[in-house]
């Protein structure tokens, strides 16, 4: 019963306050009012519903935390330059940070005053992490860190990072890893747009030339920062897990419903091609609404949550492909005024879905490994010193 | 809309599971498919008097259970992993026709276990043909019950599930409803994509559990991306299907409205998993599975039969298309 007044009330502070659009890049007037929203959010009790209330969380439990999220699918809530701090970086803080740390840091998160990221990936180091190049030296009762980022999504924006750097060398690669929380705006922190294949910045690279970070910046412990992406890795997991398959679908042009509305279905073939896209869509559709009636009935679904991932990424490929070949010349040439382009935005915009949050090959490693039980593969560089390990593209 | 098995359908699966364990293991199927009537009718009785499946669905004021398709769904994933040698598919089709056109004279035999049934949906191929008590005949609208008469056996790709050429003339009217034949057919698919997924599940955990075990250039092959990847676009398959099936077994249990698309999608999109899983399960169990002493290839077998036993794919994705109003 309680479970019931709890979504009513949430339902009713929904209705009330959120409305907004969630855009990549919010613009300074979408800033100020998604920061806005936040501080609202937070006083309702609706921001950070499992933290604890000591940091400035509510204390609730992940049944009120599940309440809220599956109200907040009826809305769009403008939290998209957050949701980094909110998901990941911020219950890592929770997780290992120091008290000084979480008190200092997760209310102002909680409430949208502080903007994080996180700086894992690098150049030679995406899919293999652990493999990563930035070197943090300790120096005057602190550190030096020098090296770059990449697929830094909300940095333009962020106060802090949450960064993961290589601080032994002569040791295997994941024990000479350690994580510390940097100041976006110190000196010698290079922020750098992104431009992606669909001629958007969607992320950022940064760059770390000299930067100064203070001891007290540690997260965890020296050495031992793979312990502390792992923790960060599974919230992000976690995260998006949550979102899979629940985006709204209305503006996509690849989708059956867009497409036969534009396409000559009584051609055979046609028909055929539309049919295998709705067989997909409502396969997937189903498999996702599952998992979410399993998570309801409390199964947790764990590494399953990557085959509905990697489903979601070949559906986006394999419509965005079909939709432009049904539609044909018309899809890749079009008057900038006419409102075409929507399919070249998505056949563009397609692989992004399977590289982002882990590519389909990794998501096959993980259903083989962790979903089926089958035995790893035979790896190179567990024992190596990192300095003797090829990583990247080095010869 | 419920998509995940409750309490009670865990334990149904759990004790049909238990039993045809016991009662027909693979060794025993494969006494059974070669015995002179294809099949144990002691295991046929139990599963039907004992256990009382046969009538599941048939309303209890008829003899049956009066459960739901879902639980039946839950009880042909077993019988297809099992590979149950016999009629029960067929009966439970005529079960489904019968109850759905009202009858009330055939349904005790047919529940009990007494009486085996099937539906004539090929006169050509008759499912269990040669061994039904009575065939069931749709005539438009009108079916009738067809005992007697000419059975000629064929020989079937499916050493496990017999079909013969039956004389289907004569007979007596058991009922006439276009709307009860229509939703019939529907169910039935629901009904083989249930078997088509226990298929489904049962070679990939027979592929995945080989592939821990064997062995080459000095690792299990399921250490291999190449092996691993595969199993895991199959298990990709397996959680779509499994997801259809429980979504059509609840639409025609709670929606009639979504009935027929659910159904055409089922057998459009379980019938080719079903398949393709099998096959890739035999492909990746190299040589041995190529073999007659092996069991990849019945699971093979029964896929492909099944795939096409209402149609071919092409007949499901041209009727959803129809519904789509494409």
């Amino acid at each position: 019963m309680e479970q019931v007044e709890y979504r009513r009330r949430a339902r009713t502070w929904l209705e009330e306050n959120a409305g907004a659009r969630a855009e990549a890049d919010p613009g300074t007037d979408g800033l100020a009012a998604a920061r806005a929203f936040m501080a609202a959010l937070h006083d309702a009790g609706y921001s950070g519903i499992t933290w604890p209330k000591q940091w400035g969380g509510q204390g609730l439990t992940q049944a009120e935390e599940r309440a809220f999220a599956a109200e907040a699918r009826d809305f769009t809530l403008p939290t998209y330059v957050f949701s980094i701090g909110l998901g990941m970086c911020g219950p890592t803080l929770v997780d290992l940070g120091t008290d000084a740390q979480r008190a200092r840091y997760i209310r102002p998160l909680l409430r949208g005053e502080e903007i994080w990221c996180q700086l894992f990936s690098e150049p030679g180091a995406g899919s293999d992490v652990a493999a990563l190049q930035t070197r943090a030296v300790p120096a005057d009762g602190g550190w030096i860190v020098n090296g770059q980022k990449v697929w830094t999504s909300v940095a333009q924006h962020a106060d802090f990072g949450l960064l993961l750097t290589r601080t032994d060398v002569d040791v295997p690669k994941h024990q000479g890893l350690t994580m510390f929380i940097v100041d976006m705006r110190a000196p010698g922190v290079t922020i750098r747009p992104l431009t992606d294949m669909t001629g958007h910045a969607r992320f950022n690279e940064i760059f770390f030339d000299d930067v100064q970070i203070p001891a007290e910046s540690l997260v965890g412990e020296v050495n031992g920062g793979w312990k502390c992406a792992v923790t960060t890795l599974l919230h992000e997991r976690l995260s998006i897990s949550a979102e899979v398959g629940m985006s709204g679908q209305k503006d996509n042009p690849a989708t059956f419903a867009a497409l036969r509305k534009a396409v000559d279905t009584s051609d055979p073939l046609v028909r055929d091609q539309l049919v295998e896209l709705h067989i997909r869509s409502r396969a997937l559709a189903l498999f996702n609404q599952r998992l979410a009636q399993e998570t309801k009935a409390g199964i947790f679904p764990g590494a399953r949550g990557s085959a509905a991932k990697l489903l979601l990424a070949e559906l986006t490929n394999f419509s965005a492909d079909l939709a432009v070949s049904l539609v044909g010349p018309e899809a890749v040439a079009y008057d900038d005024d006419s409102g075409g382009g929507g399919l070249a935005g998505a056949i563009a915009l397609a692989p992004a879905m399977s590289l982002g949050g882990g590519t389909n090959e990794i998501m096959r490693n993980i259903i083989g490994d962790r979903v089926l039980g089958l035995p790893p593969e035979p790896r190179l560089d567990k024992t190596v010193p990192f300095k003797d390990l090829k990583v990247g593209t080095q010869s | 809309m419920n998509l995940v098995l409750t309490a009670e359908q865990q334990e149904l699966r759990a004790a049909v599971r238990s039993f045809l364990g016991t009662a027909s293991p693979l060794a025993k199927v494969r006494r059974d498919m070669d015995s002179e009537q294809g099949y144990d009718p002691e295991v046929y009785r139990r599963l039907t008097g004992e256990l009382g499946l046969a009538g599941l669905v048939v309303p209890e004021d008829r003899g049956g259970a009066g459960a739901g398709h879902a639980e039946l769904a839950v009880v042909l994933e077993e019988t297809g992993a099992a590979l149950l040698p016999g009629p029960f598919l067929a009966t439970t089709f005529a079960a489904i026709l019968l109850t759905e056109l009202g009858d009330k004279e055939l349904l005790p035999g047919v529940t009990a276990g007494t009486t085996i049934a099937t539906v004539a949906l090929d006169a050509d191929r008759v499912l269990n043909g040669a061994e039904a008590d009575v065939i069931l005949v749709i005539d438009g609208g009108e079916v009738r019950a067809v005992r007697g008469g000419d059975r000629t056996p064929l020989t079937t790709l499916d050493p496990t599930r017999r079909q013969a050429r039956a004389a289907l003339d004569g007979g007596e009217v058991v009922g006439a409803s276009e709307a009860a034949v229509a939703r019939a057919r529907d169910l039935f698919a629901v009904a083989l994509a249930a078997e088509q997924l226990g298929v489904l599940r049962a070679t990939l955990d027979a592929i995945v559990a080989y592939s821990k075990i064997r062995v080459t250039f000095g690792r299990p092959i399921g250490s291999y991306q190449g092996v691993k990847h595969k199993l895991a676009d199959m298990h990709c398959r397996l959680e779509q299907a499994e997801s259809i099936v429980r979504f059509a077994a609840w639409a025609a249990d709670e929606s009639a409205g979504e009935l027929p698309a659910a159904a055409a999608l089922a057998q459009a999109y379980v019938g080719r998993a079903c398949f393709e899983t099998a096959r890739d399960s035999l492909l990746l169990h190299g040589g041995i599975g190529f073999t007659w002493e092996h069991d990849a290839h019945l699971y093979y077998k029964r896929a492909k039969c099944d795939e096409v036993l209402l149609g071919p794919t092409r007949v499901h994705r041209t009727r959803l298309a129809d519904l789509l109003e494409l």
